[in-house]
């Protein structure tokens, strides 16, 4: 399987990996980076374990070829903690048992954190609505409601 | 206990690393791993005429194709029939890899291993099999004639016949209760098939280093896994270990083993010389692990003019699937815990345990509760509607009575123990739900419905658990325990439980489950029993090592050990603070040394002690170090209980159905951390939700799964789910030390019921099958009435 080259710049760092045209994101992040914290539940873009950051927005990368994110700047779960620990969405998850079996967790914190970032004071039907693409077979959702609510008072409390 | 953690909210200790990406599941693991791909039926029912792997062999990265023929003679047998029952007279389970017939689609014929994943699935779509397609038994009733087999030497697909019957008081059968009673009822309920569906789906790992074999497995039980790899591969058990690394779910489904992959890539492991690993996809999981809930069930009822069950006889159909690895137990438990919180007069269950050619039918989370519930709850409403009365005063004229405890169903539970529920109080649980969701003040409107639904959930099985507990020179508290963990906290709640009784700050305690080479000795995880089973007998484990430490810490402080106490890692004399000596010390002096590495340990050594020379340096009957084990083995099952209410809303035209409001009174004895029970509550009634109103498993008339993805099997989002009311009684178990019952299945229990419910109460017609869609709603509605037909 002939490979290209590309480079990624993940949590920061430029990365240079040479992937088959077909691997998917997922599978490069995990398998050739090493960076497992993001992870597959479907691999057809329904869960939402595999949501990371793509230029700050969040997509599935179990939909997305390696190659065709050539040069893009990608955050995943490992890159959402700061110098100072971790960030106030992952401390509100902890705060709040927003987790359980934490399988799902990567993919929620990616999507809140760019829920946030686009809306830091949203409404419960705007958290509702928004961590409504991202499936928990855990938490019944309860607490992860609870946590994006408290993660947006931590970071109003922050900022 | 002097240090108060036990039944506080703390936070969790595993929530730094999953919250990260330091989380460590299956296919994190062993980057450097060979990989395995199957090759899988597409058949429901098929022979197998001749598989040709000539296309596959020039794939680049191809390692070894393996078919049923390759395997050796241990590794070749069928699968373990894990629990054997008297009445399951036809038990068949599945080989590794299919020989001859498959029977379900989605069965493993062929193995791949390649240098990749990706290669491995090239391979297998390299591969031909040409199939003979057999006609398909599919379908309940159709399987239950048996005019097609799934198994040629099992007549009528009957794989297991049960009939349990418990008389009147005066002696009578449920039959003539029934027929003398003052009303009777009878009516059919329907209920689907659902499945566990964790987020992770199976998964194994293998490393042979030419004498030890290392597994990691997404699992349910690492020491029963570890026994079957050993047996399977006829290696002896020290040199086996098995490894539950963070498992992303299980609910139920990964309880099952060995799986025919938890065998084979071991296997393959050792043969090739290299690590192997597999990773379920998300089809596979669909069509090659296991579901549940699946039952016809015919209810006749008789009663009083009270509402009073005088006789009550069901006849179940369970669809089981194409094989029982795991025996019987989903029904047994829909058969016994039907009860529910009620004195039945007299009852007569019979249940028939049916082969079709789909996916085997094995425990998820609830394990036939859900549909025994459904069965007596419309039971229970139905006697409301026949008689006028109100629905709860019906559930009330039938309970145990508070004083009844301890309550002899007369039956013999799940775990082969006779059924005694040991503590509860329903009638105060009634009167809490009826409160919650304003029962009485609830204004009628036009298609809005309200309904309850209580339920009794046997828990805490045994046959035991056992827990390992470790007090190290720089004070560190390590237990262990052998069952495993799937996201429920366990690291915090039995690092609650230990310093608790050992009197140490929760920083201090560390707790590794699943992990073979750290204890050996459990059964698993299922039947909301770690709590209760590994929680106690850590228990146990911490007090034995409290009472090593009490001993050896007075003699350092010349006391009494009855007169000392520990609190926040110090023993003191109680009374006296100042006469203290750490618990890190303490694990110094109970392990005499020759050799020290630092200050602390240089106490130990034999020419810093005054030890009498007149004895050996560790006495007789003792031994070193500050550790011990306990073992819980409970007398039988604890009894849980809850109850559900609900308002729901229907939309006139289309029939959606809106949950607004969702109450929950839940008994789970004492609650070690009630953050903890509250979040297993609610994941249990989100997929409650899921299992009244979306996840169906959409079998055609071939055997094909129609909706073997997460596109079509609708699980609930966030918006499906309403905000979850709770409220919390406390009825301590007497049977064991913790007074704990468990709760990790208690949530879905009574979901279907309590939404069906509320339906009716909405609709005005009845409501007899789960799951009800609102396109399942708006044809129901679409039905003439039955005066009409």
């Amino acid at each position: 399987m002939s490979g290209h080259e590309i480079t990624l710049v993940v949590n920061g760092v430029a990365r240079r990996v040479s992937v088959p045209a077909r691997r998917l994101l997922s599978d490069c992040l995990r398998h050739d980076l090493g960076l497992t914290g993001t992870h597959v539940g479907c691999e057809h873009g329904v869960c939402g374990c595999c949501t990371v950051l793509l230029d700050g927005e969040p997509v599935r990368s179990c939909l997305t070829f390696a190659v065709t994110v050539d040069g893009q700047e990608i955050t995943t779960v490992e890159g959402l903690a700061g110098p100072d620990g971790m960030s106030a969405v992952q401390r509100a998850f902890a705060e709040c048992h927003g987790l359980q079996c934490g399988f799902c967790t990567p993919g929620f914190l990616c999507t809140v954190t760019a829920l946030l970032r686009e809306n830091p004071a949203p409404t419960e039907e705007e958290v509702v609505e928004g961590v409504s693409g991202n499936l928990c077979r855990c938490t019944g959702y309860q607490n992860i409601i609870k946590a994006v609510h408290r993660a947006a008072d931590l970071m109003a409390e922050e900022s | 206990m002097s240090t108060r953690l036990f039944g506080e909210p703390v936070q969790r200790v595993e929530d730094a690393r999953l919250l990260t990406g330091q989380g460590r599941y299956l296919d994190d693991l062993g980057r450097e791993a060979l990989a395995a791909a199957f090759v899988r039926s597409p058949h429901a029912h098929a022979r197998i005429r001749d598989i040709d792997v000539t296309a596959a062999l020039d794939v680049e990265g191809l390692v070894a194709i393996y078919t049923w023929e390759d395997l050796p003679p241990r590794v070749a047998e069928p699968l373990p029939l894990l629990i054997p029952h008297p009445a399951l007279t036809h038990g068949r389970t599945a080989y590794p890899l299919a020989k001859e017939t498959v029977r379900h689609v989605g069965e493993p014929v062929v193995m791949v291993v390649a240098t990749d994943r990706y290669l491995a699935e090239d391979v297998c779509a390299l591969i031909e099999v040409d199939y003979e397609p057999l006609k398909p038994v599919v379908g309940l009733e159709e399987a239950a004639q048996g005019s097609r087999l799934v198994h040629e030497d099992v007549p009528a697909n009957l794989g297991a016949h049960l009939v349990q019957e418990v008389a009147s008081i005066g002696g009578a059968s449920a039959r003539e209760c029934i027929e003398t009673s003052p009303h009777t009822l009878a009516f059919r309920l329907d209920i689907e098939r659902s499945a566990s569906m964790p987020l992770e789906g199976r998964g194994v790992y293998a490393r042979w280093d030419g004498r030890d074999l290392r597994v990691y497995s997404s699992t349910q039980t690492s020491t029963s896994v570890r026994m079957a790899i050993a047996a399977k591969l006829g290696l002896p058990l020290p040199q086996v270990e098995v490894i539950a690394p963070d498992v992303g779910g299980g609910f139920g489904v990964k309880i099952v083993h060995p799986w025919p992959e938890e065998v084979l890539v071991p296997w393959a492991a050792m043969t090739l010389g290299r690590e192997v690993k597999w990773a379920e996809d998300r089809r596979e999981h669909f069509v090659a692990s296991a579901h549940e809930r699946a039952q016809v069930q015919y209810v006749r009822v008789g009663f009083d003019d009270a509402g009073r069950v005088l006789g009550l006889e069901v006849t179940i159909l369970h669809d089981h699937g194409a094989y029982t690895p795991y025996g019987i137990i989903v029904p047994i438990v829909t058969s016994t815990q039907l009860l529910g919180p009620y004195k039945i007069g007299s009852y007569r269950v019979e249940f028939s345990s049916i082969y079709t050619n789909t996916v085997q039918v094995t425990p998820y989370r609830g394990a036939g509760r859900p549909q025994a519930v459904f069965c007596m709850e419309r039971t229970m409403d139905k006697i409301a509607q026949h008689l006028g009365t109100d629905r709860a005063d019906v559930r009330a004229a039938n309970f145990i009575g508070p004083s009844e405890f301890p309550y002899d169903q007369r039956m013999t539970f799940q775990d082969g123990r006779p059924l005694v529920y040991d503590s509860g109080n329903y009638p105060e649980m009634l009167r809490m739900i009826k409160e919650l969701i304003g029962w009485d003040s609830f204004e009628r409107a036009p298609n809005r419905g309200i309904g309850l639904a209580c339920y009794v959930e046997g828990t805490g099985v045994g046959p035991y658990e056992g827990g390992h507990v470790q007090i190290t020179s720089d004070g560190r508290v390590h237990v262990s325990t052998g069952l495993t963990s799937q996201g429920q906290g366990h690291e915090t709640v039995f690092a609650q439980i230990a310093a608790s009784e050992l009197g140490v700050p929760l920083s201090q305690v560390s707790v590794v489950t699943g992990d073979t080479r750290r204890f050996g000795y459990a059964v698993g995880t299922f039947a909301s029993r770690a709590a209760v089973v590994s929680g106690n007998a850590i228990a146990l484990a911490c007090r034995k090592v409290r009472e090593k430490a009490l001993r050896i810490a007075a003699e350092a402080l010349e006391a009494d050990p009855a007169d000392l106490d520990i609190a926040d890692g110090l023993v003191h004399v109680v009374g006296s603070p100042s006469a203290s000596i750490p618990l890190s010390t303490v694990a110094v002096l109970s392990n005499p040394l020759r050799y020290s590495f630092d200050a602390e340990t240089a106490k130990a050594t034999q020419f810093a002690t005054a030890t009498p020379v007149d004895r050996p340096p560790v006495a007789e009957g003792e031994e070193p170090g500050l550790e011990g084990r306990g073992f819980y083995s409970p007398l039988r099952s604890t009894f849980a209980a809850g109850m559900h209410a609900a308002i729901v809303e229907t939309d006139p035209d289309t029939a959606e159905i809106r949950i607004l409001r969702y109450a929950v009174v839940h008994d789970c004895g004492r609650l070690v951390n009630p953050m903890i029970v509250e979040g297993q509550v609610h994941g249990g009634v989100a997929q409650g939700i899921g299992g009244a109103l979306y996840e169906r498993m959409a079998y055609d008339s071939d055997g094909q799964l129609l909706n073997a993805s997460f596109m079509d099997f609708l699980m609930p989002y966030a918006s499906e789910i309403p905000r979850i009311e709770t409220a919390h009684l406390e009825t301590p178990s007497p049977l064991n030390p913790l007074g704990i019952k468990g709760a990790g299945e208690a949530g879905v229990i009574p979901v279907s019921a309590v939404i069906a419910s509320a339906l009716e109460d909405a609709e005005g017609f009845d409501i007899d099958r789960m799951p009800i869609s609102p396109s399942d709603l708006y044809h129901l509605r679409e039905r003439p009435a039955p005066g009409d037909r």
